[in-house]
């Protein structure tokens, strides 16, 4: 028995170190085949290597460079050897009478936007997606993805030009009978004018992806439908509907996950001394103390709090969406 | 098939909205075309509906006869086709070896190009980069630090990926190197796609204000969108209304004319590409979507 047992014991080792050195030789078989593939391709590492040299330099770099946020920023001591100062910045800029000021505007932009500007293309998509007559659809899609393609600037000017006290919109007024309202320099309206120029300029635009999804419903899902008396509404709302709610489901998170990042290009050229108090955003707040007032480490370290928010919403966005409807980003 | 009566009235219904909104986004731009060709006075004094009144080109003479805009408008041309030279050059490099299944550590490779679209720096680190760099107000700061985008990328990448493999396979076994297969395989067959890309990035040169506002100093670098700024939201014009040895009121007409006129020509090449920006645009939108 005894003997059974050590020769059982002898074969279990003898059979550990055949499979270790088993395994050694895949390992070196699996490395020598890397290598050989790697040279076989070295001329695709040759064409990837700029683009890689891009990213570490213009995107990499920068990431390295944050840590100024928690440093006194001392250009002549350069990113590396200013000194540390933990939370200094980012206690000011919570103790700050802006402070609230900034998240307010931030986040009652980003949620106007969001709950005006997301379910309109969704709507329009289901509209055009009625259309039977392929020139009319084509004729209002050709008018309405035209704005995409002006210029933030050029967007802003035209509401400028048009909202002024003797602009297009207050003649109108007057003509009814009402007293002209000052919009641009009104704080009230800032939001209001900033959400409905954006939904003026994307929602066509932002429609062709729902217009794409709508196109993959299968027909005979119609037919069916129709044999059975649904209406053209009760289609909608059963068959398309249901059909394109990945796709909205995956755009809602996107967007709500960036309710936090206001774009800084529109809400900067729409601002103005007076509508301060409602159009100020905490990008429009980093580019003045950093890039104007050169606080770097201070601006940095608003910024970085920002894109920590940005990120938490997203991950808690998707993780909801993940709950509700088991779609998600990841 | 007969439709319904609910069927009719929602179709009547749909027309009718679908209309609706046309002409609210078309009215704006079809106000500025008609008041760039007008008289000003009709503008301002708000006669002025739909259609030109007292048609003139005055406007546009003085555009065109402005240096600073016509300067502008050089240097957006230059920034748009080196940018977009070398945007596309670099979208080409990174999506080709990317798109190969038999390059190693491509994962590793995407998720450190895709990583960049969730964390970055941010606007000051970044901007302090550049200025280590030298490249504060320089030609090169608005044509390098944005050589290339992740989500184009990606486009590419899918649509190369879409070319069968075959094509690559026989051309290897005929002892032909990488460099050759994608000059003389697949970028010949990647037209459209090259096509959507050239626009993509061209539209967002043209358009941008952004990187001039931070990184230029010197007004002779300024793009036109800068200078459109200057005009139209900073209402500058001094140098403008100083060459013309007008009244004051006429002045302060020809200003109104000018904004108008001004919108005209800063989306002049945008307006003659639109019938091929809408096509080859939304063919990218598609394929981005199809892998978003």
């Amino acid at each position: 028995m005894a003997n059974v047992s050590e020769a059982t014991e002898k074969f279990e080792v003898i059979d550990k170190v055949n499979k270790r050195q088993y395994r050694r030789e895949t390992k070196k078989k699996a490395r020598a085949r890397w290598r050989k593939s790697v040279t076989k391709n070295w001329q695709l590492y040759v064409l990837i290597s700029p683009v890689i040299l891009y990213f570490i330099i213009f995107h990499y770099f920068p990431l390295y460079g944050l840590q100024i946020a928690f440093k006194d920023f001392i250009a002549s001591k350069g990113i590396i050897g200013s000194p540390w100062v933990g939370l200094k910045h980012f206690e000011r800029f919570f103790d700050s009478y802006y402070f609230w000021r900034l998240i307010k505007n931030t986040v009652g932009i980003g949620v106007f936007t969001l709950v005006v500007s997301f379910p309109i293309p969704i709507i329009l998509a289901l509209l055009l997606n009625e259309v039977k007559s392929l020139r009319y659809k084509k004729f209002v899609q050709t008018i309405i993805y035209a704005p995409h393609f002006l210029s933030t600037v050029v967007v802003v000017g035209m509401l400028l030009l048009f909202l002024k006290t003797d602009g297009l919109v207050n003649n109108v007024i007057q003509i009814f009978g009402g007293t002209p309202i000052d919009f641009i320099s009104e704080p009230g309206w800032f939001k209001s004018l900033y959400v409905f120029s954006d939904v003026w300029q994307t929602m066509g635009w932002s429609s062709i992806i729902y217009i794409a999804a709508l196109a993959a419903v299968d027909p005979a899902q119609h037919e069916a439908a129709m044999i059975d008396g649904a209406s053209r509404l009760q289609r909608i709302f059963h068959i398309n509907l249901p059909a394109i709610m990945p796709t909205i489901v995956i755009l809602f998170i996107l967007n709500a996950g960036s309710v936090m990042a206001v774009g800084f290009e529109k809400v900067y050229l729409m601002q103005n001394s007076l509508n301060m108090s409602t159009s100020d955003v905490i990008s429009t707040f980093v580019y003045r103390s950093g890039i104007l007032e050169a606080q770097y480490s201070f601006s940095a370290a608003v910024g970085l709090f920002n894109s920590i928010i940005n990120f938490i919403m997203l991950i808690m966005v998707n993780q909801i969406a993940k709950k509700v409807n088991e779609t998600s980003l990841w | 098939m007969r439709e319904s009566k609910t069927d009719r009235t929602f179709i009547i219904f749909n027309y009718v909205f679908l209309s609706i909104v046309a002409l609210l986004v078309i009215y704006p731009l079809v106000f500025v075309v008609s008041a760039s060709i007008s008289n000003p006075q009709y503008v301002i004094s708000g006669e002025l509906w739909l259609w030109p009144k007292e048609f003139t080109l005055d406007a546009y003479e003085k555009v065109f006869k402005n240096k600073d805009i016509i300067n502008g408008f050089v240097n957006t041309m230059k920034y748009t086709v080196v940018g977009t030279a070398l945007n596309v050059v670099m979208t080409i490099l990174a999506a080709y070896p990317l798109s190969r299944k038999d390059l190693k550590g491509r994962g590793i490779i995407m998720a450190f190009i895709v990583f960049t679209i969730f964390f970055s720096g941010g606007l000051i680190p970044t901007y302090l980069l550049i200025k280590d760099l030298g490249m504060l107000n320089t030609f090169w700061v608005m044509i390098i630090p944005n050589a290339v985008a992740v989500w184009n990328i990606i486009i590419m990448r899918t649509f190369f990926q879409s070319i069968p493999h075959e094509l690559e396979e026989s051309a290897m076994i005929d002892g032909c190197g990488n460099f050759r297969i994608l000059w003389n395989i697949v970028l010949p067959l990647s037209f459209p796609v090259i096509a959507v890309m050239v626009l993509f990035y061209s539209v967002g040169h043209w358009n941008s204000y952004f990187q001039a506002l931070i990184y230029l100093q010197d007004q002779d670098k300024f793009p036109l969108q800068l200078i459109l700024r200057q005009i139209l939201i900073q209402g500058q014009m001094d140098d403008m209304i100083q060459t013309t040895s007008e009244s004051f009121l006429a002045q302060q007409l020809s200003v109104e004319g000018l904004k108008y006129a001004v919108l005209i020509v800063a989306n002049l090449p945008m307006l003659m590409l639109y019938p091929f920006l809408q096509k080859y645009f939304v063919k990218g939108v598609m394929i981005g979507s199809l892998k978003g």
